[in-house]
């Protein structure tokens, strides 16, 4: 089973990491290009980091959108992994496969109808659009997501766990405290830092929902770039990506651990 | 809260055998009163009436589907009944739930908390009561040691073995000092060895704790060697509720006969019956003579289960047995310490008999192809009317 890699498969990884990752790497690299021309190379610098910190609207909107993007997800980790509960647990309850479904629409929702449907919502109701607006949209966005990952986890889960705990004597709540949510929580941490990160680069249904004084960071990068591509706009996306990077290795780690069953029952060590 | 006091009351007797099923007097421990359960249409326990004594090793044996499991997770709690009663002590705890019930499980999966300590996991139904500190180590420390798990104590179930996992999934049910320790299929993850070694330890923990186990399992050597009585199940019914070797010399049917070891069952009809013995004649053995049954009568339509290590095997024929047939050695599997010879009688009818190879030599007596007399005692055979 133990075989090197051919030239095959060497030559497909390195043409798909190319494909997926040259674009980014010539942004990263452009972001520590001294020219004030963004297409002509002028030695390396790190000035467009130092005048980034300057640009008071780019932070504001950076530090806009943090803030939604943590409400976002702790607002969707709480209703994904309750929606997840319902369709594990509550058995087959009428309706189920309906309620299945409707969670899971908006993962293949094109992202123009659900900006469009949520303004109309906001509009109908009257509520003024802005911070909130925005954050309830993300959470609509992304809750489906927390329930997928919650999910996969609830249905590996031995259900005997927790008749184990009760026939021990802990009542049905205080199991699921104690045995039940601490053996879900990597699933629900993973959920978290996903809805983090949808939150954090949604453009089309935040341009949607939001409205003055809400301008999140990837609605001001987009206005700025239909100005002209300014250098510094590929700094603010080289320190996206870092920390899109670095919640999707937390993610997945989250993930590996979460997957990580006990040994068989009966199994070797 | 739940002392010792199921201790059996052995003192109280003159030192027969243990057996309090036949006491009219005994108050059960626990107590099934007409309970069913069905599952979408399925009856999984139909009626069914048990009593379960004070200090009894308990098997309940059956073919997967039999509703054994069920009835154990209604005793457990995980399950209520839809007729019927659950006592304990006498008491109904037909709609306790599980947390209330002084009774604790060993679950098949053994379902260890896998984000806790062997410590952790074997203190944690002593934390649910509220005990003191002092306490809880002090029952969890007497319950690693009786197990064999010192050392252990900072392990996650991961780190440990097959057989380590196990035990620990014991000690976790023991620390509370259930009134009835019930388990599940307790043995089905261990090798063949080890398993072996296990049901003893079983046994020695019950005396030694004084408790009252049921064991649920469809092993049936297993329930053999551990129970003092076994429950034979089928479809939601107990066929036959019996010491081990009543089950195994008298089965009260068939099924039970078949069920439960190897078994020639061969259907004849009475011929004449009375108290010297009963004769029986059966198209593929010919007559047979049996021991005299109660109610048997001339004419009935009976079958006579012979088990194979009651059959005597020879290539000389004998003299003074009762029962004896001439046949041809077909198959023949060695097991070691026994052998398994196939006899067919005729065209068609085969007659399973085994012999201990009391002897060392590589080369038996009887080969295959050979003409052998099988022979057997009169009360060899059991006549079962059902």
């Amino acid at each position: 089973m133990r075989r090197g890699l051919s030239v095959f498969n060497v030559t497909s990884i390195a043409l798909g990491l190319a494909f997926l990752y040259l674009p980014i790497l010539i942004l990263v690299i452009y972001s520590f290009n001294a020219s004030r021309l963004v297409t002509v190379w002028g030695g390396w610098s790190t000035r467009w980091y130092v005048s980034l910190l300057g640009n008071e609207a780019m932070l504001e909107a950076a530090w806009i959108s943090l803030r939604i993007a943590f409400l976002t997800a702790c607002a969707a980790t709480v209703l994904g992994t309750l929606a997840a509960l319902a369709l594990v647990r509550a058995g087959r309850f009428r309706g189920r496969l309906l309620f299945s479904g409707l969670v899971y629409a908006p993962l293949v929702m094109p992202e123009v109808i659900t900006g469009l449907a949520l303004l109309l919502l906001f509009v109908a109701i009257e509520i003024e659009r802005g911070f909130w607006t925005v954050t309830i949209a993300h959470t609509t966005l992304t809750m489906c997501f927390v329930t997928v990952i919650v999910q996969a986890r609830l249905l590996g889960f031995d259900r005997s766990l927790e008749e184990a705990a009760m026939d021990l004597g802990c009542p049905p709540l205080r199991t699921f405290i104690t045995v039940t949510l601490p053996l879900i929580a990597p699933a629900i941490a993973a959920g978290w830092v996903l809805a983090f990160m949808l939150s954090l680069d949604d453009l089309v249904v935040a341009n949607f929902v939001t409205g003055p004084g809400a301008t999140t960071l990837p609605i001001r990068i987009y206005s700025e770039v239909r100005l002209g591509v300014k250098p510094e706009i590929n700094a603010i996306c080289t320190i996206i990506i870092g920390v899109v990077a670095a919640g999707i290795i937390v993610a997945s780690l989250l993930t590996k651990f979460a997957g990580a069953k006990p040994a068989p029952i009966g199994g070797q060590i | 809260m739940n002392g010792r006091g199921n201790r059996p009351d052995n003192s109280a007797r003159t030192r027969g055998p243990f057996a309090p099923w036949t006491d009219p007097d005994a108050l059960p421990l626990v107590r099934f009163e007409a309970v069913s359960k069905h599952f979408a249409g399925v009856t999984a326990v139909d009626a069914l009436t048990l009593d379960i004594y004070p200090g009894e090793f308990f098997a309940l044996l059956g073919p997967s589907g039999c509703g054994k499991t069920t009835l154990l997770r209604m005793l457990a709690g995980f399950q209520t009944p839809d007729a019927g009663r659950v006592l304990l002590d006498g008491t109904d705890i037909t709609d306790v739930a599980a947390h209330r019930r002084p009774v604790n499980m060993m679950f098949q999966s053994y379902a260890l908390f896998p984000h806790l300590t062997v410590a952790g996991n074997v203190a944690f139904g002593l934390k649910q009561d509220g005990l003191p500190k002092d306490e809880i180590a002090a029952r969890m420390a007497e319950m690693l040691r009786l197990l064999r798990l010192e050392g252990l104590e900072t392990r996650k179930p991961h780190q440990l073995s097959g057989g380590q996992r196990q035990r620990v999934a014991l000690a976790r049910a023991l620390v509370k000092h259930p009134r009835v320790l019930l388990l599940d299929e307790p043995l089905a993850a261990l090798d063949k060895k080890l398993r072996g070694e296990t049901q003893f330890e079983l046994m020695r923990l019950k005396e030694r704790l004084g408790l009252t186990f049921v064991i649920v399992t469809h092993d049936q050597e297993e329930a053999m060697t551990v129970a003092n009585r076994i429950g034979v199940m089928n479809h939601g019914r107990l066929i036959q509720v019996a010491t081990p070797s009543e089950i195994y010399e008298q089965p009260n049917s068939r099924w039970v006969a078949d069920f439960i070891g190897d078994v020639n069952l061969i259907e004849g009809r009475i011929v004449k019956a009375d108290a010297a013995g009963t004769t029986i004649a059966s198209a593929s053995v010919g007559t047979l003579r049996t021991a005299a049954v109660a109610d048997a009568r001339p004419g009935d339509a009976v079958a006579v289960a012979l088990r194979p290590e009651k059959i005597r095997i020879a290539r000389d024929m004998p003299v003074g047995d009762v029962n004896r047939v001439e046949g041809e050695v077909w198959e023949i599997g060695y097991l070691g310490d026994f052998s398994i010879y196939k006899v067919r009688l005729g065209d068609a009818f085969v007659i399973n008999t085994a012999a201990a190879n009391v002897t060392r030599l590589i080369e038996r007596p009887v080969g295959i192809g050979d003409r052998v007399w099988l022979t057997w005692a009169a009360d060899a055979g059991v006549v079962l009317t059902q």
